[in-house]
């Protein structure tokens, strides 16, 4: 029997990290006008994207955004022995016809907004397993499609609730690889950026029911990973240059910090959201944004960035997603929540 | 414990939760409300003295008038941002009601016309059909049995 | 033109849409539940006699809001069985709401074959 990787409760410590060496990221217009602009790598004016409906616009999107992190390695789809990722759509479909599309041998996931760092535990899984030597992972959603799904007609004249977030319309692509596999092209984007531990995810509830507040409803989900991430790898909170949560926006954000605080742990001074960057105070999105692709695009553009230029040395990304159904919501279910976190470091 | 936890945590989010602004809302519901209804006394107006129409036929030509406007201003894109302002003052007129069917129905146009706009048309009206009739049915017999 | 009635019809629609965005606000009951409670509360309150000298004062003040739509359904049924007895309870209401049902299923259909959605901003 070889030894476990696993260490503490459920935080796994790769024996060769993995390494991130590309990534993409393509958002819609308001993404666009929003303060991570110049990271993006394509921003969509339309975001029908001359498609006929909004559902093949994100799946558009999805491709586009492998291919691009690809093309910047300059390798093909070919190079790539597993593709992880998903939506938000029933049975996403938008992951299922990229894949379709893509031609790489494809693990659907759906882990509602958190999609992005359970593909990116996962990949890293099959990495440092010797499964595969490279794969590729990414996350979509899409304003249009996630808000008829989730809420109303786009026309209906109603209010939102001000805990309310805006779904980001965007996708991110990572891809990862083995050490051998990288070097051997040596035109890496991230020369320096790994992959070391991750911790899964617990899917926690406190009751929450209203689906206007989704921040709220994955905080405690959030301070569960965090609790548990620190004490399976016997760190304190400060540890980290930055532990970065999907898509908590401001009050989910707020909410976190509290949890934390009564948990004895401290995190106000280097927790950031990707829900609080992705859109700018002075746009009307009430509480942030949300969605699979909130976490994805900011890390696929800004985090990574960050990572590489040596302003930060070592992240917790963790994304949250709130595992609901509209029917689940109707049928008076109340909202689990879920948090999957990945360690990012930077070589010195 | 747990349980607790639970409650204790609730708590918080209700109490800490930003609050929708119930006052500014409000008279911008009476502001918006107002005006559409008062469109529909000018149309009311019209109906009687323009078109000499008798007391039944006027509430029924307001009412047709009223649904042509919320549904073209759907259409075209207009209603959901006086919704996004006005809150209840669009939601409560009939006008908003012509606002429910044709918002859905738009939305699901790419998935054909049967299946998409054609059932999709009274996925929100739908119920207000449903409980409205069904109401009156029931006060129509009542009527008759408590005259 | 009749500017008091117009005034009144202000007011008193205003009012119930006020009344109408409390109970979003408060109760958390979201749109399509208000539209369905404001046709219920129109037709019973019609059958208990309570709305028409709400109609009288504010005319489509208060015919205007969904609970007008209720207080056609309720006038209609209660009429129609009076004549027609049980026969005239179930054609009543929609006689007399007719002409708005039919306008709500053919400009709707009109404007969705007609526009596209299209993404808030």
């Amino acid at each position: 029997m070889a030894q476990t990787k696993r260490q503490g409760e459920r935080t796994v410590f790769f024996e060769t990290p993995p390494r991130v060496i590309s990534s993409a990221s393509i958002v819609g217009d308001m993404e666009g006008k929003g303060p991570l602009a110049a990271a993006y790598d394509l921003i969509l004016e339309d975001d029908t994207w001359g498609e006929s409906s909004w559902e093949k616009a994100e799946c558009k999107m999805f491709v586009t955004a492998v291919k691009l992190a690809l093309s910047k390695l300059g390798w093909s789809t070919d190079s790539l022995q597993c593709l992880l990722g998903g939506d938000l759509l029933n049975q996403i479909v938008v992951a299922n016809y990229a894949a379709r599309e893509l031609g790489i041998p494809f693990l659907g996931l759906y882990s509602a907004c958190s999609t992005m760092a359970e593909s990116l535990l996962i990949g890293s899984m099959l990495i440092d397993g010797c499964f595969v030597e490279r794969a590729a992972c990414a996350a979509s959603s899409h304003f249009s499609t996630a808000e008829r799904q989730y809420r109303y007609p786009l026309e209906m004249g109603t209010t939102n609730p001000p805990t309310a977030q805006r779904t980001v319309t965007g996708v991110g692509a990572v891809i990862l690889s083995n050490e051998q596999a990288a070097s051997g092209y040596g035109s890496e984007i991230f020369t320096k950026i790994h992959i070391t531990c991750g911790t899964m995810g617990k899917v926690v509830d406190m009751g929450i029911t209203d689906a206007s507040n989704m921040g709220a409803a994955m905080a405690p989900a959030a301070c569960n990973t965090i609790k548990t991430h620190l004490a399976d790898t016997h760190r304190a909170a400060d540890y980290y240059d930055a532990i970065v949560t999907g898509d908590l926006g401001r009050f989910g954000s707020e909410m976190l910090i509290e949890l934390c605080l009564d948990e004895g742990i401290k995190i106000s001074k280097n927790h950031i959201d990707c829900g609080n960057l992705v859109f700018g105070p002075n746009q009307d999105v009430d509480c942030g944004g949300s969605g699979c692709g909130c976490s994805a695009v900011v890390l696929s553009s800004h985090l990574l960035k960050l990572l590489e230029t040596e302003t930060w040395s070592k992240i917790l990304f963790m994304a949250t997603g709130a595992l609901m159904s509209p029917q689940a919501s109707l049928q008076g279910e109340t909202i689990p929540g879920i948090a999957h976190a990945v360690v990012l470091e930077r070589d010195n | 414990m747990n349980q607790q936890k639970g409650r204790d945590y609730r708590e918080l989010v209700k109490q800490r939760s930003p609050k929708s602004k119930t006052v500014l809302m409000c008279f911008k519901a009476f502001l918006v409300g107002g005006l559409i209804c008062s469109i529909g006394q000018v149309v009311q107006f019209i109906g009687t003295s323009a078109l000499n129409l008798s007391e039944e036929d006027v509430a029924a030509f307001t009412a047709i008038v009223m649904v042509f406007l919320g549904a073209t201003l759907t259409g075209i894109g207009i209603y959901d941002k006086i919704g996004s302002f006005a809150g209840a003052g669009s939601v409560v007129p009939i006008t908003g009601f012509a606002n429910s069917i044709v918002a859905p129905a738009m939305e699901h146009k790419p998935e054909g016309y049967v299946m998409g706009v054609g059932a999709k048309l009274f996925s929100l009206a739908g119920p207000v059909l449903v409980y409205g009739i069904s109401s009156s049915i029931l006060v129509g017999l009542l009527a008759l049995i408590f005259p | 033109m009749d500017w008091m009635k117009l005034f009144l019809s202000f007011i008193i629609g205003g009012g119930i849409c006020v009344i109408g965005q409390l109970l979003i606000s408060l109760t958390k009951l979201t749109p399509a539940r208000i539209l369905v409670l404001f046709v219920t509360l129109g037709v019973f309150l019609t059958a208990l006699g309570l709305y028409k000298p709400l109609v009288d004062l504010g005319g489509a003040g208060a015919t205007v809001p969904l609970t007008g739509f209720g207080y056609s359904l309720a006038k209609g049924a209660i009429k129609a069985a009076k004549e027609d007895g049980v026969l005239g309870a179930f054609t009543g209401g929609i006689k007399s709401t007719a002409g708005g049902i039919a306008a709500a299923v053919f400009f709707g259909y009109l404007n969705a074959l007609l526009f596209k959605p299209k993404t808030k901003k």
